[in-house]
């Protein structure tokens, strides 16, 4: 399982009920349930992936986190989590505003455009940076709306939104983010990790 | 021949008060089982059967001599495996494969029933099967599964037995019968009745039958189980055995053909009055209506684990319309997965070789059996 999935996995108690927004084949919903105990659903777009998420038993409905999550009633999850795509959506504002409506808590991952990479890439090449969380190219990639975690960090304030937690992943290397390492964090994690609240 | 040597068959000694206010009593159920009950009594899965299958869900049925309906999905290793899971499905009250139904005989006349037998519903239906459970001493289903009619058979039995079923599939259906399904209901209701040989649905007692009517209410509904890019790969303009057209009304297009096959078969195994009191007791069908317009209502008790599937070429019970059903069920935070299954298959997709469906199926029951 990739790091990143531990680190989530670490943020989340024992025997609460999860949704996983964008499950996918289900790898995360699978050690939760199997190490956490966790009573977890899984929303995925991908019918393919549902099918999968099926095969391992795991309960997936399939749906658009854009139009789906209002059907679920208000902190009706104790957790909800969206890895790596809140920068694919139409609308990321009205998602994260959903997420957490839906859940206590809600944990977001994002793709870090403000990595040092990225930039270095755009810098010298002078063309969309292409890396290996963000390996499209710019006419097929799904996401619309990059976001650098300082961008994230900045938004949450703006919108008071608590962050009660939040981690750099650089390097398979993990580390906490603070209002005083921001800048450097921004600058040489490729992946954040957010637990939030309103 | 003795048809009835090979339907199994519960006599119901309970009375069952009716939805129309009436009760019946002593009345049959014919069923049929596939698979063995194990000790534990932890692995039967209760079918339900659509508008117009019956009890024999899968090998040869012993009274038309076809595939049972649902050939494709229960069997041994099949999505429903029965090697693993002991099978149950009845025939609807209402049928005509042995339950009790408007052509069994009226002790108060001696003939036919007829239009007088009661006005059945949905609800009456999964109340008269429930006593399957008595007879096989089973306490809990495994599952309840069922399409169309049959989904809407299984949403009324969680919702009128809510710990009677660990797992509920209820798939290519909805929970309140639209317009439009009612139109079509309708339109099927009015062929039976032009046809001169119903005689007001007393044909039995005047030795007709109504066959010319029913053949064409199944040859509309048939058209409503298909996609039309289905029908459009499958026939398209193609002539049938003819090079040209013949300027007449016979079957110049191979669809009319099909369509008229298919109404000649239907009127050999099924019964007119039969026929309108199913496709009333489908149009009757409303379970929200029954909780005070609240969907969820229906579901509040039950902790089932439900698996909803729709399929994406489906315009009879559209995908919104199980959609729906989801919404209900996670507005009261019930344990609910979902799926469209693409299919080109129409309606009839749940009843054919629709692999990603069968094998969403078998994965689902499976895997839940095994935690359990």
């Amino acid at each position: 399982m990739k790091n990143e999935f531990q680190v989530i996995a670490e943020l989340i108690k024992k025997d609460k009920k999860v949704l996983d927004v964008g499950c996918g084949d289900g790898i995360l919903m699978e050690f939760l349930k199997n190490n956490k105990n966790t009573n977890i659903r899984g929303l995925e777009i991908s019918k393919n992936k549902v099918q999968e998420c099926i095969a391992k038993g795991l309960t997936v409905i399939e749906g658009n986190a854009e139009k789906d999550l209002k059907q679920f009633p208000d902190k009706s999850f104790e957790y909800v989590v969206l890895s790596q795509t809140l920068q694919a959506f139409l609308n990321p504002e009205l998602v994260i505003n959903e997420l957490l409506r839906v859940g206590k808590k809600a944990i977001v991952t994002i793709p870090n455009f403000g990595y040092w990479r990225v930039r270095l890439h755009l810098l010298i090449k002078g063309t969309m940076p292409i890396t290996k969380t963000l390996p499209d190219e710019w006419y097929n990639t799904p996401n619309i709306h990059m976001c650098s975690i300082k961008d994230f960090f900045y938004f949450a304030k703006s919108r008071d939104i608590k962050i009660f937690k939040s981690l750099a992943i650089s390097n398979q290397n993990v580390s906490i983010i603070n209002d005083s390492n921001l800048t450097i964090k921004n600058f040489f994690a490729d992946l954040g990790i957010f637990l939030i609240e309103k | 021949m003795n048809a009835e040597n090979n339907i199994k068959t519960l006599i119901v000694k309970k009375p069952l008060k009716l939805d129309c206010g009436k009760t019946i009593n002593e009345f049959p159920i014919a069923y049929e089982t596939y698979g063995s009950l194990n000790e534990k009594k932890d692995n039967a899965i209760l079918v339900f059967h659509a508008l117009t299958g019956d009890q024999f869900v899968t090998g040869q049925n012993p009274i038309t001599k076809k595939d049972g309906w649902w050939s494709y999905a229960v069997g041994p290793h099949k999505a429903i495996d029965t090697k693993k899971y002991f099978v149950i499905c009845a025939n609807v009250i209402g049928g005509c494969m042995g339950s009790f139904g408007p052509s069994h005989e009226d002790p108060n006349t001696g003939t036919a029933f007829g239009t007088n037998f009661p006005v059945i519903t949905i609800n009456d239906m999964v109340n008269a099967q429930y006593n399957l459970l008595d007879h096989f001493g089973i306490d809990k289903l495994f599952s309840i599964a069922g399409g169309s009619m049959g989904g809407m058979q299984v949403l009324q039995f969680i919702s009128n037995f809510p710990d009677k079923a660990k797992t509920v599939i209820p798939i290519a259906c909805t929970s309140s019968h639209s317009a439009q399904n009612i139109a079509f209901n309708e339109l099927g209701r009015q062929a039976i009745a032009a046809d001169s040989n119903w005689k007001d649905g007393d044909y039995s007692s005047k030795n007709t039958v109504p066959n010319k009517g029913l053949a064409v209410a199944r040859m509309a509904a048939h058209i409503t189980y298909l996609s039309k890019k289905g029908l459009q790969e499958k026939f398209g303009r193609k002539l049938q055995e003819r090079e040209d057209l013949k300027f007449g009304f016979d079957a110049d297009f191979q669809i009319e053909s099909y369509l008229r096959y298919q109404g000649s078969v239907f009127v050999d195994r099924f019964d007119a009055n039969s026929y309108l009191y199913i496709t009333r007791a489908m149009d009757y069908f409303d379970l929200a209506k029954q909780y005070k317009g609240n969907l969820s209502d229906a579901f509040r008790a039950t902790r089932a684990k439900f698996f909803i599937i729709s399929f994406t070429s489906d315009w009879l019970y559209p995908t919104q319309e199980n959609k729906d059903i989801v919404i209900a069920l996670n507005s009261i935070g019930a344990d609910v997965g979902f799926v469209e299954i693409e299919s080109d298959k129409g309606h009839d997709s749940f009843l054919l070789d629709v692999p990603d469906f069968l094998s969403a199926l078998k994965n689902f029951l499976d895997k839940s059996y095994t935690e359990n």
